[in-house]
């Protein structure tokens, strides 16, 4: 399972990022062999609509679930579309959030909440 | 002829300089009030037109067939504002993210994207009295585009060759006044005499420089702050224009939305002498 953290520096070492869409950057992790990867965000200090440019970025990165301290409604709704997991970060860090994500500890956001109105799926 | 009241700073008295302007010229020459400050447009509590003349401002934003979309990513591939993205079998439109810049529809080569117009905001307009026409633009609470509102609201009312058009400007120097003041032929730069003021003046009187747009300054609350402004007038060749002094009781009388003209009627030959000093300033080049 490939599992994307948002993370407030791009280390490695780095604490977990409240934020999904303007976080600095990504640590990929793959649950299976342990593996892990730092990508930088390229939406942390966009204009504009850095949600959905995060959303697409970490989709591309082949990530099946992601775990942040909050999502925007628009990244909400596109990281849903993808089929991505989106697990809510309240403490701790980041080892001790993959473990609880692991141990099926973490909140899973179900969209009631984020949801927005005003972006049309199809299909 | 256009003149345009900018400021940079905001609450300078942008609003009170234009409509006053616009009431001492009135009963000498036809003139058009236009107040571009569609985020909080304040014209109209001075000038009261009676509005006769409505119209949506809506900008083009895309609609996608589904039956004819192959899900190529393309739209989503060109969209500088990422309004549209593409995810599994979806496509996802994100309206408020959308400037209207019809990328997606020139790029999509399955022909299924169409533009629906979308509403940003209310155009108005009519008449304060005989010889003084009124419009302004209302931008849609929670809205963020001001600029397409203002450029519609241009267009709907084009100045006249008989007239004097007088715009108020939004403060700033960003987009939203750039649509606005340009193509005038004059901008009145409204400040106060305090480091704010003249940080303001400064980026405003640099964004007049760079449109090739003829500037000059009033300074409003004159008598507060310090001589900032009045040596960067001096340094710049940018002439003070009028100065109008801090006062308590016209501060009151405006907050109840009379004009400085009424409150103070000499300043009618005050803005007419003003404005007769500009158009001989673009008759006579220096």
């Amino acid at each position: 399972m490939n599992v994307a953290i948002t993370i407030a520096v791009v280390s490695p070492d780095a604490p977990p990022d409240t934020h999904f869409g303007r976080a600095a950057a990504f640590l990929l992790v793959d649950t299976d062999s342990g593996q892990r990867q730092v990508a930088a965000n390229p939406a942390t200090s966009a204009p504009g609509g850095a949600g959905v440019q995060a959303a697409e970025f970490i989709i591309r990165q082949g990530a099946e679930a992601v775990i942040s301290g909050s999502f925007g409604p628009k990244a909400y709704d596109v990281l849903a579309a993808a089929g991505v997991s989106m697990y809510r970060a309240d403490a701790g860090t980041v080892d001790d959030l993959l473990r609880r994500y692991q141990n099926g500890e973490l909140e899973l956001l179900d969209g009631m909440d984020n949801a927005t109105s005003k972006s049309r799926s199809r299909r | 002829v256009i003149v345009a009241v900018a400021s940079g700073k905001g609450g300078t008295g942008k609003t009170t300089v234009a409509t006053s302007l616009a009431l001492s010229l009135a009963p000498h020459m036809p003139v058009q009030f236009l107040d571009c400050d569609v985020e909080a447009p304040n014209a109209h509590l001075f000038l009261k037109p009676e509005i006769e003349q409505r119209t949506l401002a809506t900008l083009p934003t895309p609609v996608i067939d589904e039956q004819a979309c192959s899900l190529c990513g393309r739209c989503a591939e060109v969209c500088q504002y990422h309004a549209i993205t593409q995810v599994g079998g979806t496509v996802l439109v994100f309206p408020d993210l959308c400037h209207g810049c019809g990328s997606c529809v020139i790029n999509c080569p399955e022909e299924a994207i169409r533009e629906a117009p979308r509403p940003l905001g209310m155009l108005e307009s009519g008449r304060v009295k005989a010889g003084l026409e009124f419009a302004h633009g209302i931008l849609n609470t929670g809205q963020p585009l001001a600029v397409p509102v203002i450029r519609q609201l241009r267009r709907w009312k084009p100045p006249r060759p008989d007239a004097l058009m007088i715009i108020d400007s939004p403060p700033g120097t960003s987009c939203p006044v750039v649509e606005t003041i340009r193509g005038s032929d004059y901008i009145l730069l409204v400040t106060e005499p305090t480091p704010f003021g003249l940080h303001d003046l400064r980026l405003a009187y640099q964004l007049t420089q760079h449109l090739h747009l003829p500037a000059g300054v009033i300074i409003n609350r004159d008598g507060v702050g310090d001589e900032g402004v009045r040596d960067f007038c001096a340094d710049h060749d940018l002439p003070v224009l009028m100065r109008i002094p801090l006062d308590e009781g016209l501060a009151s009388g405006l907050a109840q939305g009379i004009p400085l003209v009424k409150l103070r009627p000499e300043y009618l030959s005050r803005f007419r002498q003003m404005y007769e000093r500009i158009a001989r300033g673009r008759k006579e080049p220096a």
